[in-house]
């Protein structure tokens, strides 16, 4: 009763929202790029918020069911299919044993997510189930999935109400250019004015440098002050450092718990999945908000995902109408 | 002049400060914004004992106070970065929440120290490099055993991997320079010297350090209930053993049995 990876693809991890906790004695967090799609995909299951779903990049994986459950495929489109026929995106779709699932590489975005409704059957190492390959520990046998690995699920096929009403609308990914919200700080003044203005106004491209541990763009030379030295400090989920080569790194789920150069900004936290949905040469801007601001727009996504969580809770409207029509034929035949 | 460690992402080669003489701390503290999810916490910009054990002491606070919606915090040698969650508590109140606290007159360097015992086998086959780090130092392997021995090692921060210390106060007379060629594998629970630092490699890991021992003890034990000992603020100490020892003490780890000799001094 589980998962056969019949080809691993390129990135293929266990992951959830990270072990947290544990920063303090250098533990990365790790976790999904994109937590937008990673929790999309959950709800449309009725999952717990966090639980593990597989990621991958570049190039999904193919794997063979050994028992029905029921999955939700989200983030980018990897043209999935189902025992050869095209299998839909964010929704609940009913999988039987022996199905094979597989993708193809990204035709937009650069990483994926599936959800299982009979939970992947991975162990809880230090609160979390997420794979943090630099430690090899957590996920599958703390590393990245391999041709050949078997994933056994925890519980058999739920039955899920409303079974219908479980799509949504897709995120696209397609866009070449996006626009990422940033705070300034926590060293933006080590920054000169104009370095800030050339950061704030250039356009950066992603460079193939480009991995779960962070983001190097290229473009124009941020300006810092005259040098100074900067002592180790921690990092955030999303921190935009800026090394002497003058060029943001911006760093991610897999980065160093601390580091040593100046962080010019952070990106808000849902423009993160905007971010990490980029290919090479892509091409990304940045805009200062407030910190209020990146925080009402935290919260007003949380407000769109319980939206979606309501909309998939409802009869769906078709079949509504098709018992309605059916109570009347049979009125017509008592 | 080469540039400090903490200048650049390499994790040795660089020096601590001796004891810079603190003024007043408070006066330093700033609350910075790291992004809609976190905040820095900057005490100054130096590394310093004193600087160290305020921030030890604040991350004992906040763990006693347990703030709603604090996450996770990453102390290191002069800032601590605090992540909370916005659906919890928003930024203002949550900087509001960090400055009372600050203002609290912890009593710095009262408490006890909290000093971990490291047992280690120095030399031969589990330390290659000790005659280098001797002829470095111009004395006896016995003699530089002696001295990396004889003093406790406040435990500044922890990164770079899980459970790695930055520790400070390693003496002056055994400095090293790290290796020309970096070996591609040093064994997890070698204990060597890169620069101006020693430490323990908590895991299997690339690095171009000196290694001068190995110790039995695992200072990362994923499986582990706890599976970091040691945590920042914290001081190590290590004791020489001899190999039956260290076989002794490597078969109570093995069976789970070995617990750390811990002090608590004044």
């Amino acid at each position: 009763m589980g998962i056969r990876i019949l080809k691993a693809g390129m990135m293929t991890t266990v992951q959830d929202l990270g072990r947290t906790g544990y920063q303090s004695q250098g533990f990365s967090v790790a976790g999904v790029m994109d937590v937008r799609s990673f929790k999309i995909a959950n709800l449309l299951l009725d999952n717990p918020e966090n639980e593990a779903v597989l990621e991958f990049a570049l190039i999904g994986p193919t794997l063979e069911f050994t028992a029905g459950t029921l999955i939700a495929i989200t983030g980018g489109d990897f043209q999935p299919t189902i025992n050869g026929e095209p299998a839909p995106m964010y929704t609940a779709i009913d999988i039987h044993k022996g199905d094979v699932l597989k993708f193809g590489s990204a035709r937009t975005g650069s990483r994926g997510y599936i959800a299982f409704s009979s939970y992947l059957k991975v162990p809880v190492v230090m609160g979390s189930r997420c794979t943090n390959m630099k430690s090899s520990i957590g996920g599958f046998k703390g590393r990245k999935l391999q041709d050949g690995d078997y994933i056994g699920f925890r519980i058999k096929r739920r039955y899920l109400p409303f079974f219908l009403s479980r799509t949504l609308e897709l995120d696209e990914f397609n866009q070449d250019h996006v626009t990422l919200r940033v705070v300034l700080g926590p060293q933006d003044e080590r920054f000169s004015k104009q370095g800030i203005e050339t950061f704030l106004n250039s356009e950066y491209t992603v460079t193939s440098d480009f991995d779960r541990m962070g983001c190097r763009l290229e473009g124009p030379f941020i300006a810092r002050k005259e040098a100074s030295d900067m002592i180790s400090d921690g990092i955030a989920f999303g921190s935009i450092q800026v090394p002497s080569h003058g060029k943001p790194i911006i760093l991610l789920s897999d980065r160093q718990t601390t580091g040593g150069y100046p962080k010019i900004a952070t990106v808000a936290s849902v423009d993160i999945p905007w971010l990490v949905q980029r290919k090479t040469d892509h091409k990304v801007r940045f805009k200062a908000i407030s910190v209020e601001d990146a925080q009402k727009l935290y919260l007003k996504e949380l407000e769109e995902l319980n939206q979606m969580r309501k909309k998939i809770h409802q009869p769906c409207k078709e079949v509504l109408e098709c018992r309605q029509v059916s109570r009347r034929i049979r009125r017509l035949f008592p | 002049m080469i540039a400090p460690f903490w200048v650049s992402e390499r994790t040795d080669g660089g020096f601590f400060e001796k004891g810079v003489e603190s003024k007043d701390i408070m006066q330093n503290i700033r609350i910075l914004t790291a992004g809609d999810s976190s905040l820095l916490i900057e005490f100054g910009n130096e590394i310093s004992p004193e600087i160290n054990r305020r921030i030890a002491a604040i991350v004992k606070l906040l763990r006693e106070q347990h703030i709603e919606g604090v996450v996770d915090v990453i102390p290191a040698f002069c800032s601590l970065l605090v992540n909370y969650d916005p659906r919890v508590i928003r930024y203002e109140k949550m900087k509001k929440r960090m400055e009372s606290m600050l203002r609290v007159d912890i009593k710095v360097g009262e408490g006890k120290r909290k000093i971990f015992e490291i047992p280690v086998l120095y030399g031969g086959e589990y330390g290659p490099d000790l005659g280098n780090i001797a002829e470095h130092a111009g004395m006896s392997e016995e003699e530089v055993v002696k001295i990396h021995s004889s003093q406790d090692y406040l435990i500044y921060m922890l990164g770079f991997l899980p459970g790695f210390c930055y520790l400070g106060g390693l003496d002056e007379r055994i400095h090293t320079p790290r290796l020309a060629n970096p070996r591609l594998k040093i064994r997890a629970g070698s204990v060597g010297i890169g620069g101006s630092q020693t430490g323990i490699y908590p895991l299997d890991s690339p690095g171009g350090w000196q290694l001068m021992g190995m110790t039995p003890v695992k200072t990362y034990d994923p499986e582990r209930e706890v599976p970091i000992l040691v945590e920042a603020g914290n001081y190590i100490r290590f004791v020489p053993v001899d190999e039956a020892e260290y076989r002794r003490i490597q078969a109570q780890v093995e069976d789970g049995s070995y617990q750390c000799v811990i002090h608590e001094e004044v």
